[in-house]
């Protein structure tokens, strides 16, 4: 997902750095293209896929895509929806016929109240940014119990790895069922030992996940704790 | 800001400055961003004797409603100076001229950060001047800017705010407090380092056309050097990385 194995050749740029001309390439994310140059808008390092210059944030809010899996909060309950902080600008809506269930008008509340979690997909976002949220499909639910977590949306990638390797390595080795949300919010289930390590893991990404050694640092922790056995 | 041009003695005889600087030398700076653990981004820089902290949320949906932009985010600013920052205590809140640097930097950063990328929204910026030394809305700018940067907002480029001015009838850069309210003339201006475009520009006191054509030249010689601190600053925190 990163631009894979080169590591350590990416470089770091400021917002306002011109990174190269916009003649044979194409500005990807975080790129803006001025005249026959083009400028960096984030500060970040510099991806190159086939011809398009993207830049990887280093710091930056949760933007909604649809398609996206999420860990919402419920923060308000209307008649006949919700509306669910997903950690992006605006809040997502959950209208009642994208509900698991079968809601009758004004009973949204004994369904679901403010300050629970939902596991849920985002079914489109429009020009201004307004975000409905889906949680009809498969997996897509209430979360009612385990623990919830969260590490830097810009960090997700790395903590799930290429193909979701590190993701399933880490249900594996803790005996948890993991789910990572693409806003960064982590939910996690399981024996209060699994849990831990699942806690460890965060705050080594939190930490370090920007970083190339932790590609390492990451296997030296799953692999070395015990029950990590396949 | 001006006082009387009195008989201050600002340059010394031997064409140096009352701090010993030379008249196109600017007073020292240091920058540090991701100093405050609970914004999205935040710096700290400190040039001369001022000491300017900036910190930056959102972006989030703009309340009250009627701020809103159909089309753009709103980019809001409060400079604010702590009562401590000066050698006579200031009223704290709000002022009339807090209030004017907050509208000239907002529409300043406005001019950089892509809003269009998020309607509705608001980024607030808050800026608190900590020490004062003259050019605090200078140093408040910067620091704004590099608080944007490491909160990942998008922007076409960083400003740099810095001045200069004329003092007994000669151009300097960067004023000092005592240059500052006994001299002639005072020019800040806000500089996109990469462009060399402006994003703000003030004037004090009276200044010809080629005595501004030098301060600002002084400018952008000075607005490079704090460019490179800046990007060195962003760069510093993310050491080791990739």
């Amino acid at each position: 997902m990163n631009g894979a194995a080169e590591g350590a050749e990416q470089r770091l740029v400021t917002p306002g750095e011109v990174i190269g001309t916009s003649l044979d390439k194409r500005a990807g994310i975080g790129v803006l293209s001025q005249g026959e140059g083009m400028i960096a808008t984030r500060l970040g390092w510099v991806r190159e896929n086939n011809d398009t210059i993207s830049i990887d944030p280093i710091n930056s809010r949760y933007t909604p895509r649809s398609g996206d899996l999420v860990i919402g909060i419920i923060e308000a309950v209307r008649n006949n929806l919700w509306f669910a902080d997903v950690l992006g600008p605006f809040n997502g809506l959950l209208p009642m016929s994208l509900a698991p269930w079968k809601v009758e008008f004004g009973a949204a509340r004994q369904f679901m109240d403010v300050g629970d979690v939902i596991l849920a997909r985002v079914q489109e976002v429009d020009e201004s940014h307004s975000v409905v949220l889906t949680m009809k499909g498969v997996g897509l639910r209430k979360l009612k119990e385990g623990v919830m977590s969260s590490v830097p949306m810009n960090l997700v990638s790395k903590l799930k790895g290429e193909n979701d390797e590190n993701l399933r390595a880490l249900s594996a080795a803790s005996d948890c069922r993991v789910i990572v949300g693409e806003n960064g919010r982590i939910w996690a289930d399981g024996n209060s030992k699994g849990v831990d390590l699942v806690r460890k893991v965060i705050n080594l990404v939190t930490k370090e996940g920007h970083k190339n050694t932790f590609q390492q640092s990451l296997s030296d922790m799953i692999g070395n704790t015990p029950g990590g056995d396949e | 800001m001006m006082g009387g041009y009195g008989d201050v003695k600002l340059l010394n005889d031997d064409g140096t400055r009352l701090d010993g600087r030379a008249i196109d030398e600017m007073r020292p700076v240091t920058a540090e961003v991701g100093v405050l653990p609970a914004a999205d981004g935040s710096a700290m820089v400190t040039h001369g004797l001022n000491v300017a902290v900036a910190a930056v949320y959102g972006p989030v949906e703009a309340h009250p409603r009627k701020i809103q932009r159909q089309d753009r985010a709103v980019v809001d600013v409060r400079y604010n100076m702590a009562p401590f920052s000066t050698s006579d205590r200031i009223r704290p809140g709000y002022n009339r001229r807090s209030r004017e640097i907050s509208k000239v930097t907002a529409e300043a950063l406005e001019s950089v950060v892509l809003v269009e990328r998020f309607p509705r929204a608001k980024i607030s910026v808050e800026i608190e001047i900590l020490a004062a030394e003259a050019g605090t809305r200078c140093v408040g700018i910067t620091a704004a800017s590099l608080a944007l940067a490491d909160a990942g907002i998008p922007m076409r480029d960083m400003i740099v705010g810095v001045a200069s001015g004329k003092v007994e009838d000669i151009v300097v850069l960067d004023l000092d407090k005592a240059e500052d309210n006994y001299g002639q003339a005072d020019l800040p201006v806000g500089i996109l380092p990469t462009t060399g475009e402006i994003a703000f520009l003030q004037m004090d006191g009276d200044l010809s056309p080629e005595e501004y054509d030098t301060c600002m030249e002084y400018n952008f010689k000075a607005a490079k050097e704090i460019h490179e601190i800046m990007v060195d600053a962003l760069k510093a925190k993310y050491d080791g990385g990739a």
